[in-house]
């Protein structure tokens, strides 16, 4: 190499260096906000991914001084790692995120708060509370709970049901937790209570068990609106006509749309909407600009989606 | 046909190897027996009819399973590579559905069994010309099919156009004679496959090169074309069954088929394939799918089995197959 050429080399580099740090100071102006959550493995977190991205359009179209940065994960070690990238790159304003699990994630995030990040914590908490600013989740319970309460009451507390639960999970127990409460103080039976793992083929299956091994069955519920399609599938194809419904729960745009159509067999839903992570963007980047500082916990209910109020839940662009 | 067709070995020898033959077909008459004994709803008609209707997708990629193992070659992608198939089959059919009707529905499995056809290739070609362990060449493969699944659906479903669901619904829920189309399917699937694997010169090269890719080089057998050629085998079978699978459900999502390679692969040895190669079951294949899918029938049917354990009964009496396997030979 020429000493000429070797001089040029150095200088381009100079003033390359020289060109990150001016934009590396123009974009610590910006307020950056970034955004961790699952990668899109299932409905569900489609769902996540799809509101995710939506509301990373809408602020940086709404707040020019805001930059989101949306990242996904496929596993919890993957999300660790992201977290690092993340914080490595740039400096933090606030982090929004979805955690794979809670045990796992904790001392990453605790990591990230070390430098001043504001913490908002969307759907798992963490194991150690204190280190979320923000926490917006969901309620497991109460979508067992309110479907059951709308069961026992059509059925008049008497009957036979079976139930489809899905991958176990502090999620899934929950769910199963708040039904199985609720129905406790009825005269109604639940028969059985299988794995499915939310998958719409294994319950498909599995329905087809029950419909062989119960030869009576009034209601079926499946902890998750995917599980339900397969079920539905199952009952349609076995031609029994005994069972007067069989619900499931999570607001899947396709059950949703059933509720809105006022099926018979399947005429609620409760949502476990995938928007959260929408609303929790929205509420920290409400701090940033119009200083509408937002700290706490939200938890969100699982009110009953009804014909009536169908259309509030229905969002037919999202994948889920 | 059974495989003892092609034993040229003395009269003692192959009655021994007969009874070692028999063995998924004696497991699969022990499980039966057990559900008849446990629950009398297990032998009602449309139980059985279920349960073997069920097995079908396995029992179908299985036998495709059954040439790529046999010829010393494995195949982790079949779960994925199917989603991935009915995805493309479904958007297809979607997007021919208005200029062609029903129509739709031929041209979107013609298409499938290409794509399943060409998705083998690629295996077979990673594995042969690559050189790649069968074993990471195919999970390589796997999470690439699996994401092509994801990406092209969002993360949601592919649902098929509601004007298809009817003229389609026949392929998995109507029956010819009274026997279920996809039985049929499976039926013919099977039939060819054994005349291939059995009466073909290909099907013993199979084996050959299975058994001792030397020796089979040297007896002039190309093994590299051998194998390539049992991984678009196993392509076209998961297209067979994921045109069996579309009329069920009516959509693809990221989690079909997700670890039924698992389910294949077990189906095959169970059968009595040899996981190293060099030895082919497929009657034996059909019978360790229809294990699978009984067992799992009979732990729902069952109140003995908790909830949680289900998974690990199954896998105890997987071991209990195999071990009575061993020693009835």
């Amino acid at each position: 190499m020429t000493k000429i050429a070797r001089r040029t080399l150095g200088l381009l580099s100079a003033a390359s260096l020289l060109a990150l740090t001016v934009t590396g100071a123009a974009a610590q102006d910006k307020k950056v906000i970034a955004v961790s959550i699952p990668a899109a493995t299932h409905g569900w977190t489609g769902g996540v991914v799809y509101h995710a991205e939506q509301a990373e359009k809408e602020i940086e179209a709404a707040f020019p001084n805001i930059d989101v940065i949306v990242k996904t994960s496929p596993s919890a070690t993957a999300q660790v790692s992201a977290l690092e990238d993340l914080s490595a790159a740039q400096k933090l304003d606030a982090l929004v995120i979805l955690p794979f699990t809670s045990e796992e994630l904790t001392g990453p995030v605790e990591q990230v708060k070390a430098n001043g990040t504001f913490i908002a914590v969307v759907d798992r908490g963490l194991t150690d509370p204190s280190i979320q600013d923000l926490y917006v989740a969901g309620d497991n319970i109460a979508v067992g709970a309110n479907t059951a309460k709308w069961l026992a009451e059509k059925l008049g507390n008497e009957g036979k049901i079976v139930v489809l639960r899905g991958i176990p999970t502090v999620i899934d127990d929950e769910r199963i937790q708040g039904f199985t409460d609720v129905i406790k103080g009825t005269n109604i039976e639940i028969m059985d209570i299988q794995y499915a793992n939310w998958n719409q083929d294994e319950a498909f299956k599995l329905m087809q068990d029950y419909l062989a091994k119960y030869p009576h069955i009034d209601a079926v519920w499946a902890n998750d609106d995917d599980m339900l399609l397969g079920v539905l599938e199952a009952v349609k194809q076995s031609g029994r006509t005994e069972i007067k419904y069989a619900l499931g729960g999570n607001g899947m745009k396709d059950v949703v749309k059933m509720v809105m159509d006022e099926n018979p067999m399947t005429p609620i839903s409760t949502p476990y909407p995938p928007s959260m992570i929408k609303s929790a963007i929205y509420m920290v980047a409400g701090q940033f600009n119009g200083q509408a500082p937002m700290r706490g916990n939200f938890k969100l209910d699982a009110p009953l989606i009804t014909p009536q109020n169908a259309d509030q839940f229905w969002y037919p662009d999202s994948p889920f | 046909m059974t495989s003892t067709a092609t034993n040229i070995a003395g009269g003692e020898a192959s009655r021994r190897i007969r009874w070692a033959d028999m063995g998924p077909f004696i497991a699969l008459a022990v499980v039966v027996l057990i559900g008849v004994l446990l629950n009398s709803s297990f032998m009602t008609g449309t139980n059985i009819a279920n349960v073997v209707t069920r097995s079908a997708f396995i029992a179908i990629i299985a036998v495709g399973a059954t040439f790529v193992i046999s010829s010393g070659g494995l195949d982790l992608s079949v779960g994925s590579m199917m989603a991935f198939v009915t995805g493309i089959m479904i958007l297809t059919m979607n997007r021919l559905e208005p200029s062609m009707g029903a129509n739709a529905i031929l041209v979107g499995a013609a298409l499938g069994l290409i794509v399943g056809a060409i998705c083998g290739l690629l295996n077979g070609l990673i594995v042969t010309v690559g050189k790649i362990e069968p074993f990471i060449a195919t999970l390589g493969t796997m999470g690439i099919f699996r994401a092509l699944i994801t990406w092209m659906s969002d993360g949601g479903s592919i649902p098929i156009d509601r004007a298809l669901r009817d003229p389609y619904k026949p392929v998995y829920f109507g029956n010819v004679l009274g026997i279920p189309v996809p039985v049929v399917i499976t039926l013919a699937v099977v039939l060819v496959g054994a005349f291939v694997l059995y009466r073909t010169k290909f099907g013993r090269r199979c084996t050959a090169s299975g058994s001792n890719a030397d020796v089979a080089r040297f007896s002039g057998v190309s093994v590299a074309k051998v194998r390539t050629m049992a991984f678009v085998i196993q392509g076209l079978c998961v297209a067979i069954a994921a045109i069996c699978y579309i009329p069920r459900l009516g959509a693809a999502t990221p989690t079909t088929g997700q670890l039924w390679e698992l389910q294949v692969i077990t189906a095959v040895v169970i059968g009595g394939t040899a996981l190293r190669g060099g030895k082919a079951r497929i009657w034996g294949t059909v019978a360790g799918a229809l294990i699978l899918e009984v067992i799992a029938n009979l732990m729902v049917l069952s109140n003995m089995v908790s909830e949680y354990l289900v998974a690990a009964v199954q896998g105890v009496i997987i071991i209990l197959a195999m071990l009575a396997h061993r020693f009835i030979k």
